[in-house]
C-alpha cells in the first residue's frame, strides 16, 4: 500500500500528540448500535456524523460499538454515557441529530429529553 | 440493506464478535465477465459444518435477543437475485471466509455504496484488528492496510476521530482514482 499522502497523516500525528497531552480524567462515552438492524437503519452514517462532529469540535470522548440489544426498531440507537452519570438511549438518531446531541449533552450535560427512548443507571 | 457496502460492514462485525483479530475484504469488478465479487475472510472461532449449512436460513442465529438473524439471509437473497451466488466456507478454531458474487450489470443489483464509510467504522470499532482491503476494478488494483496506518501513527491511537476522519477522505479519493475520476463507484470511468 502507498499511501498518497503519508506526509499529511505525519503532521496529523504530530499535531494530534500536541493535542493530546495534558489531557486526562474520566472520559464521556458514545455508544453506537452496530448489529444487522442498526446498519439497516442507518447507524453507519450516525457513526460517521459523530466523528466529523468530535473531530470538528476536537473533543476527546470513546466512541464504542455494541450489537442488537433488541430494540430494533428504534435504530439508530446511540448511548452517551457522561462519567458518574445516567446511562442515555437516544432512539431513532439521525445524523443530522448529532450536533445537538454533542452539543447539548457530551458538552453541556443537557439531554436532549425530547429523543430518549431509555436511561439505565 | 441498500448497499453492499452495508453488508460487508455486517459481515465485518460478525468476524468481530467471532473474535477476529485479521479481517481481509475485498471487491473485484469484473466488467468483462460482466461479474462483481464481494468477500471477506476472517480468523474467528468459525462454525460448525452443521450450522454452515443453515446459516441462511433466517431463523438461525446465535444473538439471544430474538429468534432471527438476517444478515447473511439477506444477502445472499440479493445475491442470488443478481444471478449470483453466496459462497460460505468455515471451519471451527480456523475462521470464515464468505464470498457473495453478482452479475455487474443486473437489474436488480444494489450499489456497492460508501466503502470509506464501511471501512472507518470497522476501524472505529475495532481498532486493534489487523484490517486489509482491497479493491480491484478491470485490473487496476488498491489497497489498504490497517496495520500500515497504525504503524505511522505511533502512539496516536487509530480511534482519534481526526484520523478516522482523514482516512475516510483518504480512502474515498484513493477509490475515485480507481475509477478513473468517478465519484459515485458505479459510474463508468470518464
Amino acid at each position: 500500500m502507498v499511501i498518497k499522502n503519508l506526509d499529511d497523516l505525519r503532521r496529523l500525528r504530530e499535531e494530534t500528540k500536541q493535542e493530546l497531552e495534558g489531557r486526562h480524567g474520566g472520559e464521556t462515552q458514545i455508544i453506537v448500535g452496530m448489529g444487522t438492524c442498526g446498519i439497516a437503519a442507518g447507524a453507519r452514517e450516525v457513526m460517521t456524523a459523530i466523528l466529523s462532529e468530535l473531530a470538528k469540535r476536537n473533543l476527546r470522548v470513546t466512541v464504542l460499538q455494541t450489537g442488537c440489544i433488541g430494540m430494533c426498531q428504534r435504530e439508530p440507537l446511540v448511548d452517551v454515557v457522561r462519567p458518574g452519570e445516567k446511562r442515555i438511549t437516544y432512539g431513532n438518531v439521525k445524523p443530522g441529530d448529532v450536533p445537538r446531541i454533542i452539543s447539548e449533552h457530551v458538552v453541556n450535560g443537557r439531554i436532549v429529553e425530547e429523543l430518549v427512548v431509555g436511561k439505565i443507571g | 440493506m441498500e448497499e453492499l457496502a452495508l453488508h460487508l460492514l455486517d459481515l465485518a462485525q460478525n468476524s468481530l464478535a467471532a473474535g477476529a483479530s485479521d479481517l481481509s475484504i475485498w471487491v473485484r469488478e469484473d466488467k468483462k465477465n460482466d461479474c462483481l465479487t464481494i468477500g471477506l475472510a476472517d480468523n474467528g472461532c468459525g462454525m460448525e459444518p452443521e450450522f454452515v449449512q443453515r446459516v441462511t436460513d433466517p431463523f438461525t442465529t446465535t444473538r439471544t435477543t430474538r429468534r432471527v438473524g438476517l444478515g447473511l439471509p439477506l444477502l445472499a437473497m440479493n445475491a442470488r437475485l443478481c444471478d449470483g451466488d453466496l459462497k460460505i466456507e468455515s471451519e471451527p478454531g480456523k475462521g470464515t471466509r464468505i464470498e457473495a458474487t453478482f452479475r455487474l450489470n443486473h437489474w436488480d443489483r444494489p450499489p456497492l455504496g460508501n466503502i470509506p464509510a464501511t471501512l472507518v467504522t470497522i476501524l472505529a470499532g475495532a481498532p486493534e484488528c489487523n484490517l486489509s482491503y482491497s479493491h480491484s476494478v478491470d485490473g487496476r488494483e488498491f489497497s489498504f492496510s490497517a496495520g500500515e496506518v497504525r504503524k505511522e501513527l505511533g502512539e496516536i491511537p487509530l480511534t482519534n476521530p481526526k484520523v478516522l476522519i482523514f482516512l475516510q477522505d483518504y480512502l474515498q479519493e484513493a477509490l475515485t482514482n480507481l475509477y478513473g475520476g468517478a465519484i459515485d463507484g458505479d459510474k463508468k470511468p470518464g
